[in-house]
């Protein structure tokens, strides 16, 4: 039961019209068993770069950590904020050069006054692309018809921040490695706000049942 | 060089080596009116959840009951072997039917016996009834077979088992064993990655042997809850 502490996961990152959501699952698995079901894998960066994490959780800390460490050195050299792009680049630097050893899926997201909100995907083996929205973790897979169907460019915060629980709580509702309470992170102009979301406050899919309150207590 | 017209296909490959639609954990526990069998209604596919309504406990002739957890399609066989089983009883119209335990007995010879010709029914099945007392036993997908006061298959022997050790009674009312195989059942839930929170629970009893419908459990995500508790971020922006 020394299966690799792996996040079986769904991430996502996306675009709205005044900055990005990034949300992302709260399952960590040791093979089968959920070894924290309450796991925070949106990772701040900088004050307005936050990285959603998958696969390995050992590789994606250490890849988070050596990027957070990067950008305060810049931050502190440049006298600004760092941009997304440069956050993202770093991460990919980390992921393509190391990539006989890592095994982690990345998705850098956030704001700053180039570009506005940008997302980029880092997935295994360092490919980098910047994309309006992207998703990752073993969840992902069930997610592709559902959010090309779904997604809108220009989605007001409200309606971006619905979509991305509607998406990872469908992922969760069919992949085994994914679970728990949904984590929502949004960054624009004017800051960072956290958004929680438990398991049974989640919307509900074909052929789920709302929960029966416990007439039992002790 | 192959250059035949006809193609040779060979016969299908019948045997069941790895399972493809499986189910989880199954509890069992003896209480004061008789015996309580449980199990989430989710037939999983790999890691695929992929249907969420499979009964994996059914009722056996008049006074039994059966839950398996592992391959579906194999449980599906075992459940047309046992309707023959019964339907035999009832043509022979002779007043008797067979009891839970030489239910038991029988299919941990059908277990054994295809487990010996390398074709096993990959499943962990638990067999439970009341006929003058109750009755609890265990057969699986070698063969192996044996009774207990209470028994969980899969990953609930790791999970379930202490929490029930730690409660159980011979005595309990019908409420703390619901209570319990609950509790269980919703940790099971929390840890285990096959695990659904939509169960049933069944009993068999003097009365007889019914199932309940499936339905949904509570569950607490309080401790996830950053606004409530400390957030795991730590001190460097890490968020461990």
């Amino acid at each position: 039961m020394d299966a690799p502490h792996s996040m079986g996961t769904t991430i996502i990152g996306m675009e709205y019209a005044e900055g990005v959501i990034l949300g992302a699952d709260s399952r960590t698995t040791t093979g089968l068993y959920v070894a924290n079901r309450a796991s925070d894998k949106i990772t701040q960066l900088t004050d307005n770069v936050y990285v959603c994490r998958s696969g390995s959780a050992a590789d994606s800390q250490v890849v988070s950590d050596y990027v957070r460490y990067f950008l305060n050195q810049h931050t502190i050299q440049i006298g600004k904020a760092a941009s997304v792009k440069t956050a993202a680049t770093l991460v990919r630097e980390l992921s393509y050069q190391n990539k006989s050893f890592l095994e982690t899926g990345l998705i850098v997201a956030g704001w700053d006054t180039h570009e506005g909100g940008s997302v980029y995907g880092v997935p295994l083996g360092g490919t980098m692309l910047r994309l309006p929205f992207a998703t990752g973790g073993s969840g992902c897979s069930y997610l592709y018809g559902f959010l090309d169907q779904a997604w809108q460019p220009n989605m007001s915060r409200e309606d971006a921040e619905k979509l991305v629980v509607k998406a990872i709580a469908l992922a969760i509702a069919r992949d085994g490695a994914s679970g728990g309470v949904v984590r929502t992170i949004n960054v624009n102009a004017y800051g960072v706000e956290r958004n929680f979301y438990a398991g049974d406050q989640l919307p509900l899919f074909y052929d789920e049942l709302a929960p029966r309150p416990t007439l039992i207590h002790f | 060089m192959f250059s035949s017209a006809v193609s040779t296909t060979s016969a299908p490959n019948t045997r069941t080596s790895q399972p493809i639609v499986t189910g989880t954990t199954v509890l069992g526990i003896k209480y004061a009116d008789g015996v309580m069998l449980a199990a989430d209604t989710l037939a999983s596919y790999g890691s695929l959840a992929r249907y969420n309504d499979v009964r994996r406990i059914q009722k056996v002739g008049s006074s039994t009951l059966i839950g398996a957890s592992g391959e579906i399609s194999d449980f599906q066989s075992v459940l047309d072997i046992l309707e023959g089983m019964t339907r035999e009883d009832i043509n022979l119209d002779d007043g008797y039917t067979r009891t839970p335990a030489e239910i038991h007995g029988y299919l941990r010879s059908v277990m054994y016996q295809r487990r010996n010709k390398g074709n096993p029914l990959w499943n962990q099945l638990l067999v439970a009834g009341y006929r003058e007392k109750p009755f609890l036993g265990y057969v699986d997908l070698i063969g192996t077979a044996y009774e207990e006061n209470f028994i969980a298959t899969g990953f609930g022997a790791y999970l379930a088992i202490p929490i029930i050790r730690d409660r159980w009674r011979a005595d309990l009312s019908e409420g703390e064993a619901r209570a319990l195989v609950e509790d269980c059942l919703r940790v099971m839930y929390y840890r285990d990655c096959r695990a659904s929170n939509r169960i049933q629970i069944a009993k068999a009893t003097g009365a007889g042997v019914s199932i309940s419908e499936p339905y949904v459990i509570s569950s607490d995500w309080e401790t996830a809850n950053f606004d409530i508790r400390h957030s795991t971020r730590g001190s460097d922006g890490s968020s461990w």
